[in-house]
């Protein structure tokens, strides 16, 4: 860890809940991308976390913008520090509902523009500031507030629609190992056009576990293989290091989903679909970093 | 330089002239013209413009907003529905204060599906913050394209300022073009608060009810400035380039006994009704509404009014007579007339003035 800047862009007081990961993951997205960013955030966790006017917990510009124009907000944002020959880090940092649903149309055009942005969804699986509704990325089986009786369809794949754009670059991450994450927006920055981080942020209260569990949670889901770490550089994708060990032989996936309260309701067909799903997803990944398919 | 011209066409060599850094755009008939034309100024390196061809009209005014704050200039165009589409960042940008130009080609809305001038979508934005400008020709649309910038950039307004002409009446006819050597009359943009990476602070973020309120009150307020910003600029341009504009372009208003108040094209079109009806003994002007946000202060006490609106508020009048009732309290003649590019011409707007009702309302060719 030693190679992590000191540096802190949050303060050490925000309106985060307990053991939030998705601003321990900005914490280290921040420390990676360095002063001379612009974070472009939609309505999510992150828009209550920064504070109320005339307060802020970020060191960095924060620009807030509506739910479904984000990407399209950072697009014009990036050009227009391009046009005053600026070379400032523009990043979008949003959550799964902005991202994979209202903000998909805006994410899609930007990246079929090129814009050279980062943008990074973390996913906490729900609409988390609001009381934790259904997203499109809740998984199959979760309970949330608008789900009572647990989400009856599949997590959305966001990964393979923006790997559909061929983008230079993009990766997954997990709140539970931020070297990894740090070291992927360094590289993700590195590179011109249009970059996507997409990080799975577990969420304590939404999730219904202890909030002294987030790292646990996080570790729980690399594991089991319910969350894959890798990158896909100029196409070519290589799974990471802690993702190794589940791809030859994951975890049971009832470690992690009897760990969350959310869970709680998923009969054994749910949980036996979550495991082939899962089985599925490391097949393809395992054939993708072969280059079999 | 003296040419012919659409409306289209002058207004993106207007753009041209200011030299926005940034231009994002989705096309919408009958804009399309407008950004066809600055795409092809930047493709061809006769302007140093970002263009962003976004995939959706919320995007382009999302992607003004994003360039918008970083303090350099920034230009759109859209119509009807693409307008409606951009809605609710309509209400961002004034809400952030940010001082982007937008022409409007005034459309109907649909359904039916229609193509033709309307001012529906255009009052459907009434509230959002916008300065709103009406022209009545290609030289104007060119002339308040260029004032524009400089009116929503001037550290009194810092508003957005949306240039609205009438769908293909005005978009796509051609008329002469007379463009002006612009020297420093729009000079470089200066946002007070644009992001600075060294001086970093939260924009737009949640705000309790009180600086809330105060931030409402800010937008009023600079709203109310602009008055003077728009007089001051349109007596600049008028000094510098000879063309006088002001909040109504006024038509043998003087004695009138009866005015037409109208906007957009239709405002040309009642100056030719008021040329017959003078001829016909009767004391006839036309007053051409041209600022409806800020909405200015006529001069109609102790004549007769006939107000024609086009556009309507479902459910309780059109929206110009409404207002001017309720800035003025007169009563008028209501005339809702050409929805949809509904043909009307001088003399139907002479018969408006010769058949008035005060107090009424007529659907053209429909209630009557």
């Amino acid at each position: 860890m030693s190679e992590i800047p000191k540096e802190e862009y949050i303060t050490t007081c925000t309106a985060a809940c307990a053991g939030c990961s998705s601003s321990l993951s900005l914490r280290y997205v921040l420390k990676a991308a360095g002063p001379d960013t612009v974070l472009v955030v939609p309505a999510c966790c992150t828009s209550v976390i920064q504070g109320m006017y005339p307060n802020t917990s970020f060191n960095v510009p924060v620009y807030n913008i509506a739910f479904a124009a984000a990407a399209a907000c950072a697009s014009g944002m990036s050009k227009a520090f391009k046009s005053a020959g600026k070379k400032t880090n523009v990043i979008v940092y949003a959550g799964d509902g902005g991202t994979v649903d209202i903000g998909i149309q805006a994410l899609s055009g930007a990246f079929e523009r090129g814009t050279n942005f980062l943008y990074i969804c973390y996913d906490n699986e729900a609409y988390g500031n609001t009381g934790m509704q259904r997203s499109g990325a809740t998984p199959l089986g979760a309970l949330t507030t608008t789900t009572p009786a647990g989400k009856t369809e599949t997590k959305k794949d966001l990964d393979q629609i923006v790997a559909a754009h061929n983008p230079p670059y993009m990766a997954t991450a997990c709140s539970a190992y931020p070297l990894d994450l740090y070291k992927k927006v360094k590289k993700a920055l590195s590179i011109e056009g249009p970059k996507f981080i997409h990080i799975l942020a577990p969420c304590p209260p939404g999730w219904r576990y202890n909030s002294d569990k987030t790292i646990e949670i996080g570790k729980l889901a690399v594991k089991t293989g319910s969350w894959v770490l890798y990158e896909r550089e100029y196409g070519k994708l290589t799974v990471s290091g802690p993702s190794r060990t589940a791809l030859k032989k994951p975890h049971p996936i009832e470690e992690y989903i009897r760990a969350q309260g959310r869970f709680k309701k998923a009969t054994p067909e749910i949980v036996a679909e979550l495991q082939q799903s899962i089985e599925k997803n490391l097949a393809r990944i395992k054939k993708e970093e072969e280059g079999i398919c | 330089m003296l040419m012919i011209s659409t409306g289209n066409k002058a207004i993106a060599a207007a753009v041209k002239q200011a030299r926005p850094s940034v231009v994002a755009a989705y096309p919408i008939t009958p804009q399309t013209e407008i950004i066809e034309q600055i795409a092809s100024y930047v493709a061809n390196g006769e302007v140093e413009t970002e263009y962003i061809p976004v995939e959706s009209e919320h995007s382009a005014m999302a992607a003004c907003i994003g360039a918008s704050v970083t303090g350099v200039r920034t230009f759109t165009a859209t119509s009807s529905h693409g307008l409606l589409y951009m809605h609710e960042m309509l209400h961002w940008a004034a809400g952030a204060r940010l001082p982007i130009v937008m022409a409007n080609v005034n459309r109907a809305v649909g359904p039916g599906w229609n193509t033709w001038a309307e001012h529906t979508d255009a009052f459907s934005q009434r509230d959002t913050g916008w300065l709103q400008v009406f022209v009545g020709t290609v030289q104007e649309a060119y002339d308040a394209t260029l004032m524009a910038f400089r009116i929503a950039e001037d550290e009194r307004v810092l508003l957005p300022v949306m240039v609205n002409l009438d769908g293909f009446t005005l978009s796509h006819i051609m008329q002469s073009l007379e463009t002006v050597d612009l020297g420093d009359f729009i000079p470089p943009t200066r946002l007070p608060y644009a992001i600075d990476v060294k001086n970093p602070m939260g924009y737009g973020p949640m705000t309790g009810p009180d600086d809330y309120f105060r931030f409402r009150w800010d937008i009023e307020r600079s709203m109310r400035d602009a008055r003077d910003v728009i007089r001051e600029t349109e007596e600049e341009f008028a000094r510098r380039f000879g063309r006088k504009y002001g909040p109504a372009e006024e038509y043998l208003c003087e004695d009138a006994e009866v005015v037409v108040v109208s906007m957009g094209t239709l405002g040309k079109e009642a100056e030719v009704a008021v040329d017959l009806l003078r001829k016909e003994g009767v004391k006839a002007g036309s007053m051409r509404l041209r600022w409806f946000r800020p909405f200015p202060d006529l001069d109609l006490k102790g004549r007769e009014v006939v107000v024609i609106d086009r556009d309507y508020s479902f459910g309780f009048g059109g929206v110009v007579a409404a207002s001017l009732k309720a800035k003025t309290g007169i009563e008028c003649y209501n005339v809702i007339a050409g929805l949809g590019g509904q043909e009307v011409t001088y003399d139907d707007i002479a018969d408006f003035v010769r058949n008035r009702r005060i107090g009424e309302e007529m659907w053209f060719g429909v209630s009557e």
